[in-house]
């Protein structure tokens, strides 16, 4: 795997310019991605949302390598559609059968645990030589930070109000990258953009394999929890050293911790820095607090018993 | 010069055979009654060997449009089939597929919309994506259908075009019945729809390009719907120009509409698809009978032919527009507002009454044409005024 002296030579398909916020972690996640793309072209897909709408207002686009935005639940079919074509144009003699390229899909949680969720499962199960990737941030923050099923327990949104009859959001997340690895497919990782070379090299793991490969990239929003800018990649690093993000792979089917946590730091070093949860510290949501690190303790310990080396 | 080959097939059989020899380099397709022959056929040549084409059995509608978009800016031929509730799931899709002018060739297998879930034909499909910027071409029959499907893939990826072509056949009645049909070679209908030369293809990566940018902010978004309205204006001649051109190889004659009898008829009976047999069989019985009725049947549904429409039914002391859709709360349905429209300009006033009829596959018998026709000769001899909308042989009681 490439180390970050040979990153920084590599192109960077993103380009400045863009008009995401400062500190915003989807551009992150993009960025660190495609570094792990290699040389081959890459067409990128993207759903709705920030990432979309901030890097493509006519007549300008940030991105030199080729793009398709379709809609908000179809990323993944749509970039299927685009490696199907390269399948039957090389088997029409239109393509050269020995060329090589890279597919990706982004997607934001809004558009990849919700209303991408069946385009996502179908890609995967079709095995598509793709790879999609979710940069969540939890919760619709191209809307105005509307609740999503990635929307932490507890986390404030605009559809999750704070009051006196509710706490935020009162469910709990979807886990979604159980879900993807409960396809059977060559690759699954979570990551975060807090771990850079952590992320690159799954990335390149995704791109590597041959078929469907699910990457879920913690990618923090200062805008929608609250934080300052500058803030985005601590927050990022509590995220996994308090368990509440782990980092680990799932090759062809095989559970492995790729960023080990020896003393898992109280699940309040993530909150409470962050506007979204404030409110979890008022006198009276003790118990919503404990159920939440509960939650946390539990999930970990059921990843951690999957995970043989752990 | 083509060689003919006649069959008794079914409209599905035939156009997954049209679109096999169009060589599609993708399809994306999701099943759906009465659709669902196509996509097997198809399923079939993949399996057999006989077409090169890149087969996505994708899980819902949705992703089917979704997929044959990302195809299609890939650069490559795209086609898929759907009906009803499928379309209905595609819409937001189909007019994504216009937006970003991309030549994918689509059949719908007309059938009626839930609810109440029905399975039978009618065009309220069709008639609910008629806003979504598809060029839309109607079979009356089998060989209809063979014939649009290969004529959309030329219309779609002419450069004064580029637009998603819909070629629409009525379920059952078309899709399933055994009818006589002529197929050409193969070779001759690949010289006739050519290669596809891509424009700003995502696959070509010396040139990276931004499908699907944001035009919004004040951006260009109004314009460049004046193009797409240009682009759909453009095919009207590319239509006839790719209809005269796919007659003299076929010996079948294309007009965006047919007329029966109109030379010297006094009343008629304006139609789209399968029922159009119906009503000439009928009107040729009145013929015998030294009435002079005629039947104008729509082939080209958008871009809608006004003009024909007015010269052909000018002068008529009564017209009659059969529609198997609704447009609940307008005057009538799809067509008949069309019709009136195009016959606005005219310097006489032609009457005309709106009939709803077939929905659900409600059976088209022939007594229902002969109503028509006998309300056309009261209202043509001043005895009748137009009658309002008329549900053509609804049961009293259901």
């Amino acid at each position: 795997m490439a180390n970050l002296k040979e990153l920084t030579h590599r192109e960077d398909r993103l380009a400045g310019g863009h008009r995401l916020c400062a500190g915003c972690g989807a551009s992150i996640a993009v960025r660190q991605v495609l570094l792990g793309a290699g040389e081959d072209p890459v067409v990128v897909g993207c759903a709705t949302g920030c990432l979309e709408v901030s890097t493509t207002i006519y007549p300008y686009s940030s991105w030199k390598t080729p793009f398709i935005h379709n809609a908000f639940e179809n990323s993944a079919a749509t970039i299927s559609g685009v490696e199907a074509a390269f399948k039957g144009l090389k088997r029409a003699g239109k393509i050269p059968a020995d060329k090589t390229m890279k597919f990706v899909a982004f997607g934001g949680d809004g558009g990849t645990y919700d209303i991408g969720l069946q385009a996502l499962s179908g890609a995967m199960e079709r095995g598509h030589d793709m790879v999609y990737v979710c940069y969540d941030n939890g919760a619709y923050m191209n809307t105005g930070i509307q609740r999503s099923s990635a929307t932490p327990k507890g986390a404030w949104a605009t559809t999750a109000e704070v009051g006196a009859a509710q706490q935020g959001k009162i469910q709990r997340r979807k886990d979604l990258t159980q879900i993807m690895a409960a396809h059977g497919i060559p690759y699954v990782a979570q990551a975060s953009i807090s771990h850079w070379k952590d992320l690159t090299t799954k990335a390149e793991k995704a791109f590597a394999v041959e078929g469907p490969a699910f990457l879920n990239v913690f990618a923090p929003c200062p805008r929608g929890w609250r934080i300052p800018s500058s803030q985005s990649v601590e927050i990022a690093k509590l995220a996994v050293q308090t368990g509440f993000w782990p980092l680990y792979e799932v090759v062809d089917g095989e559970f492995r911790h790729t960023v080990k946590v020896h003393n898992r730091k109280p699940i309040e070093e993530f909150l409470r820095p962050q506007g979204r949860f404030r409110h979890l510290f008022s006198p009276g949501n003790e118990e919503l607090l404990a159920e939440i690190q509960g939650d946390v303790d539990r999930a970990w310990d059921r990843l951690m018993a999957r995970c043989p080396q752990a | 010069m083509p060689t003919h080959t006649t069959l008794a097939a079914t409209g599905n059989s035939v156009v997954a055979e049209a679109m096999r020899q169009c060589k599609p380099n993708v399809m994306a397709a999701y099943p759906i009654t009465p659709q669902t022959t196509i996509v097997e056929e198809f399923a079939g040549f993949v399996a057999k060997g006989k077409t090169d084409c890149e087969y996505v059995t994708v899980e819902s509608e949705h992703s089917a449009m979704s997929a044959c978009i990302g195809a299609s800016a890939a650069g490559a031929r795209v086609m898929t089939a759907t009906s009803s509730q499928g379309l209905a799931l595609m819409w937001e899709e189909l007019h994504i597929a216009s937006g970003m002018r991309l030549p994918i060739v689509m059949a719908n297998a007309n059938r009626a919309l839930s609810a109440p879930i029905n399975i039978h034909c009618d065009h309220s499909d069709i008639m609910g994506a008629r806003d979504t910027g598809w060029v839309t071409l109607f079979a009356e029959t089998a060989q209809e259908a063979y014939d649009n499907t290969i004529m959309a893939t030329r219309i779609a990826e002419h450069p004064d075009v580029m637009l998603p072509v819909m070629s629409c056949l009525d379920g059952f009645i078309t899709t399933h019945s055994i009818d006589r049909v002529s197929v050409m070679d193969d070779e001759s209908v690949a010289g006739f729809v050519g290669e596809y030369e891509p424009r700003n293809a995502l696959l070509e990566t010396g040139t990276p390009v931004t499908h699907g940018a944001f035009a919004g902010l004040g951006g260009p978004y109004f314009e460049f719907k004046k193009q797409q309205r240009e682009a759909i204006e453009n095919a009207r001649a590319v239509v006839s120009a790719v209809g005269a051109e796919y007659s003299a190889l076929s010996g079948r004659p294309f007009g965006a509409i047919e007329t029966w009898g109109m030379d010297d008829a006094e009343v008629a009976l304006v139609v789209i698809g399968s029922t159009a047999g119906n009503a000439r069989a009928v009107a040729r019985h009145l013929r015998a009978d030294g009435k002079k009725v005629g039947v104008v049947k729509v082939r080209v549904w958008r871009p809608f032919p006004y003009a024909d429409l007015a010269a052909a039914l000018k002068g008529m002391k009564a017209v009659a527009v059969l529609d198997r859709a609704e447009s609940f709360g307008a005057e009538g349905g799809p067509l008949y507002l069309e019709v009136r429209s195009a016959l606005y300009d005219l310097e006489t006033r032609v009457p005309v009454v709106g009939y709803i009829y077939g929905l659900g596959g409600s059976d088209v018998k022939l007594e229902l044409m002969e109503r028509v026709f006998s309300d056309l000769a009261d209202i043509a001899a001043g005895t009748a005024a137009p009658a309002g909308l008329v549900y053509l042989g609804a049961r009293e009681e259901a």
